[in-house]
């Protein structure tokens, strides 16, 4: 309990600052608040970096390539922090769903981008279609005389009809994409998610049953002095945090979710997940995610006063590299057998909805347990995933 | 209970020779009018002008949430914490945000659109609409009105005092254990439930009154089949405010007593269970929505009918999708519960039932359009806020349909989308009815005509308000930004700077309507009794404007 975050230092004077702008010019804070969010979008110049350094905390946190403050508590070996890749993984201020990375959520992303999207938006522009019509030719100026006519039962059954398949045509895939997220393979590995206000804990029963307590990273100068503070390499602000959960890629993960106080809600947007965490109940779920890199989510049900600052940070990583992990928390692997049968099987891309994302199983992160510090910026996404990335961009927009 | 008896004595002599006119004018004092009423019009206007006054309220706070949300970081917290409390506690601050988007939700459902929707134009017009002179309890009428006040007071009272981490209900409208329970310390909480227990009385109260008005009191000839399809979306609405409301009333008594007499109906570590309270809120809280959109379906009927010079089309079938919407919203709850860790089959089952409810709804669309369709329209101001419910109806509508469905609805579920979609079936939707209304029925209400020009800035000032601060939350939703955040990543930042503009825009357009109600009620044109020609064939335009004190003292026969 030690570690809960003390509270979100606010500067008055900075925010009355803010509120003048605001009220004074909302165009001037649009800008400026669209500056704030240039940071993250301009992140892709700089080549998504690992900083291995477990150097002294550092005094300029705004430092290029974020050079991470690691506390490293142990004397074990600290593993580099994995820094996120933008667009992936990371809310990025786009128009339409995150990258998925999972079988379950690319299934998903498929079926609302392909299915539902153009049904709903057909619909809309049909009766927008017809609003107009009736508006244009049934103007008073147009018809002056109106007709008497109240009853059409053949009009009446096909509008009643019509519905109904179109309903029927979104219930069957509907239902089996539940059928599928709710038929998990055997696990790999177990987690559980405890949610307390306001930070998660992550125990690894299957590995030594060791536990982290993951609270989220301040921002430089919002923290006491001496405690870590959060880097670009961390994550953006309000999703870094100083624990991630950490689980090998191509791994089917269970995750037990309960909570120790009120309700929150276990969310990763990346992998199509959310859980609520409801004390006195023991909630499952699962996911396999395909692509190592760290993704973010946030807690999402309403907890109290720090909600907002609760947020969900998962690495997935390369089989060996959670080993060195486990180790360096002190756990251990269950009976010394990697946990990922499946990571050497880089599977060729067959979803059509997939687009691409996450070509699996290739990491540079293997040499990372052999050769420690040897390299200092590691690329965990392959090129061609971030050029398919921009592809199902442009097709989300043109749907949207 | 001698009102009704003496109202009975009118039924049953119905074909003597009227009372002197005098009489059916005759008004009584002040207080006695305002404070003690029985008259089923002036407990309307009562009802308008608390919704209005709530309506304010809850409009600002949405102001103050769209202004700590126009950037990223917490700006305004801090300050208003200790404006209101004194206190520069950052956690305080926090708090408050809580305690403002849960203000927001309780005071817009149940303070604002549901007393103008039922209480207000249910009151002003049901009665007339069938030949009633009155409603047929309006010593409970009166009661239903003023249980609101001390409500309303409670729930604001409760934002003074201590809920836990700082002060007032910091619990969102949903209430929902542990947080309403263990989480929130100090009287705010139980204040916000007495708050809820009174309206919730209020509204059982009314919806007792309208049933037993609309089966018993229309004139002869208005038979069921007959009666003005607002008439009916009220008469659906009121079996629903009966159905639902002691469901959440019981839940709430249980929140109470696990909070003050150590139950734990909702406490996993005495034997209970967080998820009950869910399921007990959503049955009634499913309920809910029907009763704050049907009243709207039967204004918009109106309008649109009024409008086209025309008849509305397939009247049968209009009426009983109200009823099926009423009957399925009945079954379907849990469609707002879908990530408590819910068994399969549980998720299949409420994932169809949710979209059976598209079918009626799509019923009552298609015919609005057909009942323009051959007419002979014309654009004034109520016209015009019933094509925007139309169309922005239909567009909350088919994200609805999204949500529905549970491997879907996993990803939305609590992000901005679901805040996206049901502000665009309330704000854009219920809201809309609620002016289509207003505009309708001003010239009929207050004996003087609406300021069309002013009336027309409004809708179209106001329609690209709410469109450019709803629609991005979609945008906001997909990329994973979650609901009920006082701060969020910087991501966010430019869909959130465009839905404040967008506030920005809809308050302007509010000026207009304060604006146009005020100038309208001092010098507006005087109503005539039907001010909008052959297309206005329900019985308030035989009438004067506004309506003698008593009508149908006389009662009118229909054929």
């Amino acid at each position: 309990m030690e570690a809960l975050p003390d509270g979100v230092t606010m500067t008055f004077l900075k925010s009355l600052l803010l509120a003048l702008t605001l009220i004074g010019a909302p165009a001037l804070s649009a800008a400026q608040s669209i500056e704030g969010a240039a940071p993250p979008a301009a992140a892709p110049a700089a080549p998504p970096g690992i900083e291995p350094l477990p150097g002294p905390p550092s005094v300029d946190g705004s430092a290029a390539q974020g050079a991470a403050a690691n506390p490293a508590p142990s004397a074990a070996p600290a593993l580099p922090v994995i820094a996120p890749t933008p667009g992936i993984g990371v809310p990025d201020g786009r128009m339409g769903l995150q990258e998925q990375v999972t079988d379950v959520g690319r299934d998903a992303a498929y079926f609302h981008d392909i299915w539902l999207i153009p049904i709903i938006t057909a619909i809309s522009l049909f009766v927008l279609a017809l609003l107009l019509w009736v508006i244009v030719r049934y103007r008073r100026s147009a018809n002056p005389v109106p007709s008497r006519t109240s009853h059409n039962t053949t009009i009446e059954v096909i509008w009643t009809v019509l519905p109904v398949a179109i309903l029927v045509a979104i219930a069957f895939p509907s239902l089996g994409l539940l059928a599928r997220q709710y038929a998990p393979p055997k696990a790999d590995i177990t987690v559980k998610v405890i949610g307390n206000q306001w930070y998660w804990t992550y125990q690894y029963p299957d590995h030594g049953g060791f536990e982290l307590v993951s609270n989220m990273l301040k921002e430089p100068g919002d923290a006491p002095a001496g405690q870590r503070t959060r880097t670009d390499a961390d994550g953006p602000r309000l999703l870094a945090v100083d624990e991630r959960m950490v689980v090998p890629v191509n791994a089917v993960v269970k995750v037990i979710v309960t909570s120790a106080d009120v309700l929150h809600a276990f969310a990763m947007p990346a992998f199509w997940q959310k859980m609520d965490a409801v004390p006195g109940r023991l909630n499952e779920t699962w996911f396999k995610a395909e692509r190592p890199g760290v993704y973010f989510g946030q807690c999402s049900e309403l907890c109290g006063a720090r909600h907002a600052y609760m947020p969900i940070a998962i690495e997935v990583v390369s089989p060996t590299r959670f080993a060195a992990w486990v180790a360096a928390k002190g756990g251990s692997m269950p009976g010394g057998a990697p946990a990922a049968p499946d990571s050497t099987a880089a599977s060729p891309i067959t979803n059509p909805g997939a687009a691409g994302v996450g070509q699996p199983g290739v990491t540079a992160g293997d040499d990372l347990q052999t050769n420690p510090g040897a390299s200092n910026v590691i690329d965990v996404v392959e090129t061609p995933a971030v050029s398919s990335q921009g592809a199902t961009n442009s097709r989300r927009g043109g749907t949207n | 209970m001698t009102d009704s008896t003496a109202r009975a004595s009118h039924f049953i002599a119905h074909d003597e020779a009227a009372h002197d006119a005098h009489d059916a004018d005759h008004k009584p004092g002040f207080f006695v009018r305002w404070f003690m009423s029985t008259n089923h019009k002036d407990i309307g206007t009562l009802y308008l002008i608390f919704a209005i006054v709530a309506g304010i309220i809850g409009g600002a706070i949405s102001g103050l949430m769209r202004a700590e949300l126009a950037a990223p970081g917490v700006q305004f917290l801090g300050t208003w914490t200790q404006m209101m409390s004194g206190s520069t506690n950052p956690d305080e601050a926090l708090h408050l945000w809580n305690v403002l988007i849960t203000a927001h939700g309780l005071i817009m459902v149940f303070f604002m659109v549901m007393p103008a929707m039922i209480g207000g134009f249910g009151n002003w017009f049901v009665p007339i609409m069938i030949g009633a002179p009155d409603m047929a309890f309006p010593r409970m009428n009166n009661i239903s009105f003023w249980l609101l006040i001390p409500a309303f007071t409670l729930m604001l009272g409760s934002t003074l005092v201590p809920g836990g981490t700082g002060n007032g209900a910091g619990t969102g409208w949903t209430v929902y254990a542990p947080l309403s329970t263990s989480g929130s310390a100090g009287p705010a909480v139980d204040m916000a439930i007495l708050s809820l227990h009174l309206a919730g009385a209020s509204s059982i109260l009314g919806a007792i009154n309208f049933i037993t008005t609309i089966f018993n009191m229309r004139a002869p000839g208005m038979t069921l089949h007959k009666m003005p399809l607002f008439v009916w979306s009220i008469l659906v609405t009121a079996f629903l405010l009966l159905l639902a409301l002691p469901v959440l009333a019981g839940a709430i008594t249980m929140l109470l007593t696990d909070r003050n007499f150590g139950t734990t109906f909702f406490d996993a570590s005495g034997g209970g269970d967080p998820i009950l309270y869910q399921h007990l809120f959503w049955f009634f809280g499913h309920p809910e929505v029907y009763i704050m959109i049907l009243p709207g379906f039967g204004m918009v009927s109106q309008v649109i009918a009024t409008f086209s010079r025309k008849p509305i089309f397939g009247y049968l079938g209009m009426a009983y999708a109200m009823v099926a919407i009423g009957v399925v919203g009945f079954i379907v709850w849990a469609h707002h519960m879908f990530t408590i860790g819910m068994d399969v089959n549980t998720k299949m089952y409420f994932t169809a039932a949710t979209m059976v409810i598209a079918v009626p709804t799509g019923v009552k669309i298609f015919s609005w359009i057909a009942t323009m369709w051959g007419g002979s329209l014309s654009f004034q101001t109520p016209m015009l806020w019933a094509l925007g419910f139309i169309f922005m109806f239909t567009v909350g509508g088919v994200t609805g349909v999204v949500l529905a469905n549970g491997g879907i609805d996993n990803y939305m579920h609590d992000t901005y989308y679901v805040v996206a979609h049901f502000h665009y079936v309330l704000s854009l939707g219920a809201v809309f009815g609620l002016f289509a209304g207003w505009y309708y029925w001003f010239g009929k209400m207050w004996g003087r005509q609406y300021n069309e020009l002013l009336g027309q800035l409004h809708f179209w000032v106001f329609f690209i308000g709410v469109n450019i601060l709803f629609f991005p939350m979609h945008f906001l939703g997909l990329d994973g930004m979650p609901r009920r955040i006082n701060d969020y990543p910087d991501a966010f930042a430019y869909w959130n700077n465009v839905a404040t503009v967008g506030y920005g825009i809809m308050a302007l357009g509010m000026l207009f309507f304060f604006v146009n109600v005020v100038w309208s009620l001092m010098a507006g044109k005087k109503a005539p009794d039907n001010q909008w020609g052959e297309g206005a064939t329900t019985l308030e335009w035989t009438l004067s404007s506004p309506p003698p004190y008593h009508q149908f003292e006389t009662l009118p026969k229909i054929d």
